[in-house]
């Protein structure tokens, strides 16, 4: 046997050890140049009481959650439940920014489901949601008490995202100091 | 009950591949004659139950059995008859059925056509081809059972996606299945030919016409998925470089190499081992395919629902075939020598130049699908590689295989001169710098230097071709040509028209997305679109609106075209552009979205030259690959083995 002959064979080993390796990983998930920098900034009135403006720096000094949110969205609609239960837990409230939305369809929309928000920041052009890097509905933000965007989840937030990621992350930023 | 005994057979299936992978290989190594005559009967009786399991499955569509979970989330009872029987496919688990299915008809096909193979050869060939479907199977029914039910049933099935609602789509997918499968025949030849430690012109000239034929299917299957993609998607684009795309071209680049040096082998015994290699190469890009489209590891528009523990068995799969199939190729190919010389001005010289350029090419390609997982592998980042990494490496590399097709199917055998090469094509070449010279002079909008350049091309591919064909015919007529000699010559007449349509298509297409109110007017490349305004239609399945372009050129009616917007069931929105084809251009119109109250939308007009050119070439090149397996050499030949081989007995 000559060596030659073997190189197909470790060419072929080296590319199974990358297709290996890249089967652990998830290809949709980019990471959000956002992260580690200041929320960006807006100033928008909420669904309930359209006199009522909240800014991120309103909220400074506590640890939030923004979850992008729109009737129209039908995996929002099954991570309501998640996002319901860990506003129950009372770790951190979550503000909802309703994007792209008619304000009567998202007051249905919460009608129907139930709201637990702290309150619902509406977006119904989109700008804000592009300053926030929002590509897809529904995302989810964590927000320290500095002001800093510390994790983004992408798509529908799930039990095992809730308990895996979210609340350890939110459990060790309400330990930090603001 | 249907379902289940569609189960039945698939478990059944199994048993009988595993049968037919063991048996016969041991029973030909050990030399059981007994164990050695299991493998034809297997092989059949396996096709046959796949062939049950899958009417099962097409059945339980066809009723609208909601209480099949596959079926439940593919099929609707709206959807009409020929999407419910085309749905069987349209997700992942009745694609692996069909993908089974196909490998077990090629199966059956070779104890068919493969009378001339001596019982041992035969016996080994089936063997390799029922380890690879033992763990087809396995794969399918440990991971993606169509037939899990769904208890209790739904009153209504999902649908199917209704990008698949579509007649382009009801044929892409078998005929993209069998040109993949139809590799594994090589494949099975090749390994089988080095088990037995043959590997003779007997095995290039078995395997030629199974390579031929899994090329053609292949071809035609890419050229439709391609077509399918430039009407329905509704942005007038027919190759994308998407992963998935790229995953059926690189077996088809490396399947081309492989017909070309299968022909070198069988005709002048050269190039065996390298051969080989290239057999296990194809066979191994097919199921490599497999596992990108199904893994989920690059993310790519085939929305294929992906799961990380199917891509592991995938994977495990490939490792295991093509894994020792190469360690079997490291311990055989250095025995394989090829005693035969040549020059280096030769069509053997043309020919590995050729292969070369091909492989080249579907490892660059290779490269730049795989490339965005091996960086975020490393760690060192998240990117993707889209069109022009792909056009800068693919286009210049087929500009020197073009011109190697001129000089190759012209050159001798084993030893020619540059002159003697020269004087034949020097008519050709000429007149290929003329005609590529003035035609986007004349014909075209504008002269461009880069079209002048794809045009030298085709013309020199298409008169090198009409000289080879006038050579054959020298004497004996058109009629004189053997069927294997007009197969190469449509084949790379083929390659020239695509060559055109590429060309022309990619430099003088014209778009526009304008927004159009009904009464408006919009002019591009000469013809003047009249928007009439929509109306509401109400399908089957889908609501939408239909829009109407009345088309005219300097006051001349030219078409009406009636482009689509549809909102299926499933809350899809789709473009059903309208499109008028011509030889010479495509007018396109697609619907965008509605603007306003008075009617407006936005609207994308294309003016595509040529772009026809592109399938038919594809069209062309495959007609070429059946001429060629249609020849009667193949048969003649195996006749006369057969019959060597029985007087050898007596």
């Amino acid at each position: 046997m000559k060596a030659r002959y073997l190189v197909p064979l470790a060419i072929f080993l080296v590319i199974v050890g990358f297709l290996a390796v890249g089967l652990k990983m998830d290809p949709k998930r980019v990471p959000s140049p956002l992260i580690g920098k200041p929320a960006p900034h807006f100033e928008l009135s909420t669904l309930y009481d359209p006199a009522e403006r909240i800014t991120p720096e309103k909220l400074r000094g506590k640890v939030w959650l923004l979850n992008v949110f729109a009737s129209w969205c039908v995996s929002c609609r099954a991570e309501h439940q998640v996002v319901s239960r860990f506003v129950q837990m009372g770790l951190a409230p979550v503000y909802g920014l309703n994007y792209k939305d008619e304000a009567r369809d998202a007051k249905e929309w919460l009608r129907e489901l139930g709201n637990p928000y702290e309150a619902v920041i509406v977006d119904p052009e989109g700008d804000t949601g592009i300053d926030w890097g929002v590509y897809g509905v529904p995302e989810t933000f964590v927000i320290d008490k500095k002001g800093i965007i510390r994790d983004k989840v992408i798509g529908p937030v799930t039990e095992e995202i809730l308990e895996n990621r979210l609340v350890p992350l939110v459990r060790k930023l309400k330990e930090e100091q603001g | 009950m249907i379902p289940e005994i569609g189960h039945l057979a698939l478990i059944v299936a199994l048993v009988v591949a595993l049968v037919q992978g063991i048996f016969p290989i041991v029973g030909a190594y050990k030399g059981y004659a007994s164990w050695v005559a299991v493998s034809k009967p297997a092989a059949r009786l396996q096709f046959l139950l796949l062939l049950t399991s899958f009417a099962c499955l097409t059945w339980s569509f066809l009723q609208s059995d909601f209480s099949v979970l596959y079926v439940a989330e593919n099929s609707n009872t709206k959807l009409p008859q020929i999407f419910k029987f085309s749905a069987v496919w349209g997700a992942h688990e009745g694609s692996l059925l069909l993908w089974a299915l196909i490998l077990s008809a090629w199966t059956a096909a070779v104890t068919l056509f493969g009378r001339s193979l001596s019982p041992l050869m035969m016996a080994r060939v089936l063997g390799v081809l029922g380890l690879v479907a033992t763990g087809f199977l396995a794969f399918l029914i440990f991971t993606s059972n169509p037939f899990e039910r769904l208890l209790p049933a739904v009153a209504e099935g999902r649908d199917l996606n209704p990008l698949l609602q579509d007649i382009g789509l009801v044929m892409h997918p078998p005929m993209l299945y069998m040109g993949y499968v139809g590799f594994a025949i090589p494949f099975a030849f090749a390994i089988a030919a080095m088990l037995g430690g043959r590997l003779d012109a007997a095995w290039a000239r078995w395997s030629r016409p199974w390579t031929q034929a899994a090329w053609v299917f292949l071809t035609l299957g890419i050229a439709l998925g391609s077509w399918w993609a430039y009407y329905e998607l509704g942005w007038g684009g027919w190759w994308f470089w998407d992963p998935v795309e790229n995953a059926s071209f690189m077996p088809w680049l490396a399947g081309t190499a492989l017909m070309h040096s299968l022909a070198v082998t069988e005709k002048r015994g050269a190039f065996k081992a390298w051969t080989v290699l290239l057999a296990i190469f194809t066979f191994s890009l097919s199921l490599l395919g497999t596992f990108l489209v199904r893994s989920g590891v690059l993310t790519s528009v085939h929305a294929f629902a992906s799961d990380p523990s199917r891509g592991l068995f995938i994977l495990l799969f490939l490792a295991v075939v093509v894994g020792s199939s190469l360690a079997l190729y490291a311990a055989r190919a250095s025995k394989v020598r090829s005693h035969v010389r040549f020059e280096l001005v030769s069509r053997e010289t043309a020919l590995l130049l050729n292969n070369v350029i091909l492989v080249v090419t579907t490892v660059s390609i290779l490269l730049g699908t795989l490339y965005p997982l091996i960086i975020d592998a490393l760690g060192a980042g998240k990117i993707s590689v889209g069109p022009p990494y792909f056009n800068a490496v693919f286009i210049p590399l087929t500009i020197p295989l073009a011109i190697l097709i001129g000089v190759g199917t012209v050159a001798r055998w084993k030893r020619d001169s540059v002159a003697n090469i020269w004087a034949k094509v020097r008519l050709a070449f000429v007149a290929s710098l003329v005609f590529g010279l003035v035609f986007p002079a004349v014909a075209m909008a504008h002269f461009s230097w880069k079209a002048a350049l794809g045009m030298v091309l085709a013309f020199w591919v298409f008169f090198t071709t009409l000289r080879v064909i006038r050579d054959h015919a020298r004497g004996r007529g058109l009629g004189g040509l053997s069927l294997s000699q007009w197969g190469m010559a449509l084949g790379h007449i083929g390659v020239a028209v695509f060559i055109v349509g590429i060309t022309l298509t990619s430099l003088y297409s014209l778009e526009e997305d304008v927004r159009l109110a009904p009464g408006d007017h919009y002019g591009l490349g000469g013809y003047d679109f009249h928007f009439k305004g929509t109306t509401s239609i109400q399908g089957p399945n889908y609501q939408g609106a239909r829009g109407e372009v009345l088309i005219t050129r300097d006051g001349e009616p030219v078409t009406v075209l009636y482009p689509e917007k549809r909102n299926y069931l499933t809350g899809m929105p789709m473009t059903e552009a309208g499109i008028d084809a011509g030889l010479t251009r495509d007018l396109f119109v697609a619907l965008g979205e509605p603007l306003g109250e008075d009617g407006a939308w936005a609207v994308r007009i294309y003016v595509k030259p040529y772009v026809r050119w592109i399938w038919l070439g594809a069209l062309i090149m495959a007609l070429g690959g059946v001429c060629s397996l249609a020849d009667k050499r193949y048969r003649v030949l195996a006749r006369r083995e057969r019959e060597a081989l029985v007087g050898g007995v007596a």
